[in-house]
């Protein structure tokens, strides 16, 4: 080391040229640090305000409300009130109520001018809306020839103004909707025809086509998702336990036991979307089980969540102190004795935390699902368990990829709501593992 | 009988097998239990276990079974005429089995009787309207092969049905008494039971064997099956992927590579430095209450389905990366780029890298550090010099694993980093990868002649032994080059 770089002969409060230049790499070296934690902090704060900033709107929906005259003459033509015969009317005769009762209340509101039609006034309601009617009176007869309050959907548009979506220019572009529109329903919200409210039907209601976002819902989804998650549940968690206990208690250390262990670790890194191409070959193509079936789906989950069990599950048992298990085999107790009555049920906690972990992480699993045919567009709710494993449905994570693959940028905001929906229910199933965690938990 | 009602059955004859083989070993005993070998309960649950495993094990693969068998016997009553052109056997099969299905839900509705569905001939009365009035919507005309091969095929599946569930309920009786004849006071009903019970757990821990020979089996077979249509060396060596649904595509796996690798490298270039960083802040620098937050914050990122990942690329990082960086530098006008995808996925893999970095750099004894500052090292020199050579080998494996993940990696490459399969340096172009194409090919229309559809297992073979080699490749150097402190 040369003369000038250390501090001989220097008054210790003046710093050196060497230490200056240490201390700027230490706190160079420091913020690297800083920067890489805080990239990593605002990556994931970014990650929830882009969907929750696209998707809250989701839950709100445009709806226009008006009095519906359910003309008995033209609903049900031969006046005897059999649904059978009153079936006969479609949508199509439905929408021309709506629109005239659309254009009746328009005229007595004084809102009609020669610049909007009788077709765009009506055009202002969602196509879904005439199918709603027809299946509110189709259930009950009895309403027709009365006047009813009705709350229709509006159109995907008309929700788009009001959420910004949709502007004045954008619409003068657009073949759906014009301007014209756009002012008629400003002004039919100032009168309170037009509301912007909460939206049950995105969190139940189904799937809808392509040409109408703003009907769109997530039902059939959740319901997909929870009977795969049934599935998983009752499968892979006595499946996972069994092989654990069997590994952690019972398995003598040779080559079959390693052979195993290797097994479940390399499954715990194979891609998922390798597990799909098995559920395709195997449970589809070999074992001739229906396409886009919860049992489909619920089978691949299960294959893919098991190593993450297992995994969890033996850390569990490993945690379990010796010296309970000496006691119970010290005063007569079986060695399955040993491990069912005592070990299991103090690993219980952690097994179960484990197990929420692989469900959350199999609910949010989308690539193998799109191999085994989830991906298919699915109106009709699967009927109930047991049959309804066996029904095509969809899964929340991929409408997600669904809505994505629609050109109508209002399926944007709809996946982003659907995105919200399936964080929450990851939320919740997170917390439910720290608190079971959190309560159960013993330290030795 | 309904499956679900079956295994009822079986269940509702294993606990009432428990409770009379319990009542049987005291009766035996003659109320004392000090005379039995071993306790009550076990004597019931032996009688459980012989009376409701092999019926269900029966039934689960008489369930497997059976379709398979009667498949393979009707689809011979189908030749070669009945199949129309640009269709194939597979198609009428599942014809054949939707009327059958469409049969049972007549037959359920009792307006028709056996008799009559075994009468009713495709060339004379509408089968077709009438099994629209059930829901079952058929594309063309029945005909008269395929529904008399779907009469033969539903009266083969129900008589099946009812054949199991006799079998299933004959085993679970046989088991039943089989157990309670072996009940005695001096029957080690323990030592059975306690057998039994430990090779349902053997069985279970068979199933990871299994899912394993299971995609290898599946993956290998339809490859060879592949390249028995497709040349292996085209597929291998071939730098242009353009499938046609005519046939004559070039179905290269180059290009697709390419994208893999170049999208794996750009997000281990954001990952690996970030991750490093914060593991290493998180565990030399930083203080405990930082640490409490910071920790499980970036571990939330691992949590995340890779979904909200591609969604997140498609609708925020990708136009943002086009209209800040790709369109004012020249350089492309997609928002779904090598760029787009590498920096989410990289983003995913931030936790990945800095928890498990975390870990190993926590492993290094304090000794170690302690020895450095004795030297006169500064906090920045002794990690740079003594706590990451220290910790290298668990940091290559860590980064290994990241690696595996980037390429199999699906959703989020699916979403942002397009479907166009090229191979450029320009990293805001798009392209594209091995697993989207194994999506784009699968999803859809899956008819499993063409090679076009085959190609997908290939690619999946490919996958699997990539992502297969870097984990082995992980585990060996973590091993080999570990250091061992005491």
């Amino acid at each position: 080391m040369t003369m000038h770089a250390t501090n001989m002969g220097n008054s210790l409060y003046k710093t050196d040229p060497l230490t200056k230049r240490l201390n700027a790499a230490e706190a160079r070296f420091r913020i690297y640090g800083m920067a890489a934690v805080a990239f990593g902090v605002l990556a994931l704060v970014g990650l929830l305000t882009s969907a929750l900033g696209t998707g809250v709107s989701a839950f709100r929906q445009t709806f226009v409300e008006i009095p519906v005259m359910l003309d008995a003459a033209v609903l049900d033509k031969s006046g005897n009130r059999n649904p059978e015969e009153m079936a006969k009317i479609t949508t199509i005769g439905y929408a021309k109520v709506l629109e005239t009762a659309m254009v009746a209340e328009l005229t007595e509101r004084g809102l009609l001018n020669d610049r909007v039609s009788a077709k765009d006034a009506g055009g202002l309601i969602s196509k879904e809306a005439p199918a709603q009617l027809r299946n509110m009176v189709l259930a009950n007869p009895e309403l027709l020839g009365t006047t009813v309050e009705f709350r229709a959907l509006a159109n995907g548009r008309v929700d788009g103004f009001f959420k910004g979506r949709v502007t004045m220019e954008s619409a003068a572009l657009d073949s759906n909707i014009s301007p014209a529109q756009l002012e008629l329903a400003q002004k039919m919200r100032e009168l309170g025809l037009l509301s912007v409210s909460f939206n049950w039907g995105f969190i139940t209601g189904p799937d809808a086509s392509e040409l109408r976002p703003e009907a769109a819902g997530l039902g059939v989804a959740i319901l997909g998702s929870l009977y795969m998650m049934i599935f998983v549940l009752v499968l892979a968690l006595p499946l996972g336990v069994a092989a654990s206990i069997y590994l952690e208690e019972f398995a003598p250390q040779n080559r079959f036991t390693d052979l195993i262990e290797v097994n479940i670790s390399n499954l715990a890194a194979v891609p998922s979307i390798v597990f799909g191409i098995l559920g395709l070959a195997v449970f589809i193509n070999f074992g001739g089980l229906p396409q886009s079936s919860p049992l489909v789906g619920g089978l691949v989950l299960t294959l893919m969540t098991l190593p993450t069990i297992i995994i969890a599950t033996r850390a569990a048992l490993k945690a379990v102190p010796p010296s309970i298990k000496d006691a119970a085999l010290g005063i007569g107790a079986s060695k399955t004795q040993t491990v069912f009555h005592h070990v299991l049920p103090l690993a219980m906690p952690g097994i179960l935390t484990g197990a929420i972990i692989g469900l959350a992480q199999a609910l949010g699993e989308t690539a193998p699902l799109l191999l085994i045919g989830m991906v298919a567009f699915v109106r009709d709710y699967p009927a109930a368990p047991p049959e309804g494993f066996l029904d095509p449905a969809a899964a929340l994570p991929v409408q997600v990829y669904n809505f994505t693959q629609r050109a109508d940028p209002a399926f944007i905001e709809r996946a982003s709501g659907a995105i919200i929906v399936l964080l929450v229910f990851l939320l919740a199933m997170n917390l439910l593992a720290i608190i079971l965690r959190r309560r159960f938990e013993r330290r030795w | 009988m309904s499956i679900g009602l079956l295994s009822l059955i079986v269940i509702a004859l294993a606990v009432a097998g428990f409770l009379i083989g319990r009542a049987r070993a005291l009766s035996k005993a003659g109320g004392d239990i000090r005379r039995l070998h071993s306790l009550p309960n076990f004597y019931g649950q032996s009688v459980f276990l012989f009376t409701a495993v092999p019926a269900l094990l029966l039934m689960a693969a008489w369930l497997i079974l059976q379709p398979m068998l009667i498949e393979a016997r009707v689809s011979g009553m189908i030749t070669a005429a009945d199949v129309p052109e640009g269709s194939s056997v597979g198609l009428v099969m599942s014809d054949v089995r939707r009327i059958s299905d469409g049969i049972d839900l007549i037959l359920s509705q009792g307006d028709l009787s056996g008799e009559d569905v075994a009468r009713m001939r495709a060339d004379f009365s509408d089968v077709r309207s009438r099994l629209a009035t059930v829901g079952v919507a058929l594309g063309a005309d029945v005909k008269p092969a395929v529904f008399e091969a779907a009469k033969a095929y539903n009266s083969a599946s129900s008589s099946g049905r009812l054949m199991m569930s006799a079998a299933v309920l004959a085993v679970a009786l046989a088991g039943m008494a089989f157990a309670l004849s072996r009940t005695t006071a001096d029957f080690r009903a323990r030592n059975v039971s306690e057998t039994f019970v430990r090779a349902l757990l053997i069985a279970s821990s068979f199933i990871a064997i299994l899912t394993t020979v299971g995609i290898v089996l599946s993956l290998v077979f339809e490859t060879v099956h592949f390249f028995q249509l497709y040349p292996a060396k085209d597929f291998f060596l071939s730098t242009i992927w353009n499938p046609q649904f005519r046939g004559g595509s070039d179905l290269g796996i180059l290009p697709l590579l390419w994208g893999t690798l170049y999208v794996s490298f750009v997000a281990l270039a954001f990952a690996v430095p970030i991750g490093l960083f914060a593991a290493i802040y998180l565990a030399e620098y930083a203080s405990k209450k930082v640490r409490a937050v910071a920790k499980p914050l970036l571990e939330v990122l691992a949590g995340i389905p890779t979904i909200v990942y591609g969604l997140f690329a498609l609708i925020t990082v990708g136009p943002m990366l086009r209209d800040y960086f790709a369109q004012p530098l020249g350089l492309g006008t997609s928002s779904s780029s090598v760029m787009t995808a590498g920096l989410v996925m990289g983003i995913m893999l931030i936790p990945f890298v800095s928890s498990l970095s975390d870990d190993i750099i926590n492993a290094v004894p304090q000794a170690m550090r302690d020895g450095s500052y004795g030297l006169g090292a500064t906090q920045s020199e002794t990690v740079k010099q003594v706590i990451l050579p220290a910790a290298l080998p668990g940091i290559v494996g860590a980064i290994l694993l990241a690696a595996s993940r980037a390429i199999g990696e699906t959703m989020i490459v699916v979403l942002g980093a397009g479907a166009a399969a090229k191979m450029s340096l320009n990293p805001f172009e798009a392209m594209t990868t091995v697993t989207v194409k194994i999506v784009g090919q699968l999803t859809g229309d899956t008819e499993f002649a063409s090679p076009e559809t085959l190609v997908a297992f290939a690619l999946g073979l490919t996958l699997f032994v990539f992502t297969l080699g870097l984990n082995i490749l992980a585990l060996y150097i973590v091993r080999k080059y570990r250091e061992q402190y005491e």
